[in-house]
């Protein structure tokens, strides 16, 4: 029997694409930056699906800055992020994020949308965007709806995309109410590393030193990103010392069920998740960082 | 446009322009070396990881092996090739040979197309610029301290000293 063969379009404009998304079956297969689709196609994983390529959509380009809200478009590429003065200002952390991301040719293809879509528990911008409560905006032919991220994605790979949908954009509130943004990534080497643990932070310090709001979240520990209302509401109204994270230790420990696999173990991950939350107390990240930007 | 399986594509390759078809799953660096017969470029694992396939598209470095040929379609693309000047090694080049920051070659032409990028973004890169810019590169060889200064010579040669 002859294999099917793997057909390509290029669609120019969002209602160009989701009325062809609605006429195409469940053969098709969404590619952005293409960076995990062309290594897909080239294991064989896919084969024989229409490519529909969204690289040409003006819809899903661009960042937009409002007063308390930044809209970042689906298909913005990761170096576009580490590069935009209004996701400095507005999620330093996922700027960060995005500034030690794969190597810079992956972030000139590898898009937002794509990263979010794959739904990879290591996925670096998830953990930036889970603490600051992102929402996503999807389009089909037919209606737009906006979900949070974490009801959207649903486990290694598996994501809340209903047949002939598309994310447009992603909607995050500026977290401008906080004094620390970080993001910090254990992988096996700087560049071109998949995190064996990341982690997202944002707090508010008063100014003596006391955890006024807090938010974390973990990558790479659980099927999908961890945030823990239980780690976070004991934290808060306590100093941010060594010893106030210490006692942390066992409720992110019960947060948390990472797994043994090629890259580490899971044993190495449980103290590697807290070792990055240790971090929070060196005031000055490491000087390839981005914080304190407010 | 309908889906197809070949796909009409028109882009310029070094300053000249081509039209071809391609198959909606080929790579473009697969029509750089097996059909454009640039054989510059390099493939080493085909999974973006070693970037001896960096070729610069619309002045940026992108991996050839993990963008479709479909995508080239109305897109500038540069690969080692076009870096000669009039029959002459660029600047670039002559500062990777003498800099010995070239043993087997096999990640020359990434680097060089890396650093070109690298070049034309930003004139006068200090260290962390140009070691960010070929963190995706591997080299096997040179340990990559002699390609760290080939490229700040050539950066010196071009536009003069570090403001
Ligand atoms: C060498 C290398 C290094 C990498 N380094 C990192 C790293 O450091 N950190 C990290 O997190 N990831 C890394 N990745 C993984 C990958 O680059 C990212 O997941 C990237 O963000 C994917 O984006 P893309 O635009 O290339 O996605 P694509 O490959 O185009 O698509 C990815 C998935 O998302 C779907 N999709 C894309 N856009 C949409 C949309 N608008 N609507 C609905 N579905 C959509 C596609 O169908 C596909 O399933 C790396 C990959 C490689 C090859
Ligand atoms: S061949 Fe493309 S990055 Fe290795
Ligand atoms: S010179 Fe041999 S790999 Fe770089």
């Amino acid at each position: 029997m002859m294999r099917p063969k793997a057909t390509y379009v290029r669609p120019g404009t969002l209602t160009e694409a989701v009325d062809l998304l609605q006429d195409l079956d469940d053969r098709c297969k969404l590619l952005a930056g293409g960076t995990d689709v062309a290594t897909e196609l080239r294991s064989g994983a896919i084969r024989g699906r229409c490519l529909v390529d969204l690289s040409a959509l003006p819809e899903l380009k661009g960042i937009h800055e409002a007063e308390e809200e930044l809209v970042i478009g689906s298909g913005v590429t990761l170096s576009e992020i580490a590069s935009s003065a209004g996701v400095a200002r507005g999620a330093p952390a996922l700027a960060k994020a995005a500034a030690v991301f794969g190597s810079r040719q992956i972030r000139n293809m590898a898009t937002i949308g794509g990263n979010i879509c794959r739904a990879s528990p290591a996925g670096d911008t998830l953990p930036p965007l889970y603490v600051q409560d992102a929402e996503l905006e999807l389009t089909s032919s037919s209606k737009t709806r906006r979900v949070s991220i974490r009801d959207f994605i649903q486990g290694p790979g598996r994501i809340d995309l209903k047949a002939g949908e598309i994310l447009k954009c992603i909607r995050l509130k500026k977290a401008a109410d906080f004094t620390m943004h970080r993001f910090d990534k254990i992988g096996n080497r700087k560049a071109l590393a998949v995190s064996i643990v990341n982690l997202a932070g944002l707090v508010a310090l008063s100014p003596d030193g006391i955890i006024q709001r807090i938010r974390l979240a973990w990558g790479s520990v659980a099927p999908t990103v961890v945030r823990s209302s239980r780690v976070e509401a004991f934290l808060t109204g306590k100093p941010l010392r060594m010893e106030t994270l210490d006692q942390a230790y066992p409720l992110v420990q019960d947060a948390i069920s990472p797994i043994d696999d090629a890259r580490a173990s899971a044993a190495y991950r449980r103290r590697v998740a807290v070792g990055l939350l240790f971090r929070l107390t060196t005031q000055q990240e490491s000087p390839d960082s981005i914080m304190d930007i407010a | 446009m309908e889906p197809c399986r070949q796909v009409p594509v028109a882009f310029t390759i070094n300053g000249r322009a081509v039209s071809l078809e391609v198959a909606a799953d080929e790579t473009a660096l697969h029509v750089i070396r097996d059909r454009l017969l640039l054989k510059g470029t390099k493939e080493g694992c085909g999974i973006g990881e070693c970037g001896a396939c960096t070729i610069v598209v619309d002045g940026k470095a992108v991996n050839a092996c993990l963008m479709l040929a479909a995508q080239l379609q109305g897109r500038n693309i540069m690969t080692v090739e076009g870096l000669i000047e009039k029959h002459e090694l660029s600047v670039l080049q002559k500062a990777f040979l003498e800099d010995h920051a070239v043993q087997c070659g096999f990640c020359t032409p990434g680097m060089l197309m890396s650093s070109c990028a690298l070049l034309k973004d930003k004139p006068r890169p200090d260290k962390g610029d140009i070691v960010d810019a070929i963190s995706g590169n591997l080299c096997r060889c040179t340990g990559y301290q002699q390609v760290v200064g080939a490229i700040q010579d050539a950066a010196r040669r071009l536009f003069g000293e570090k403001a």
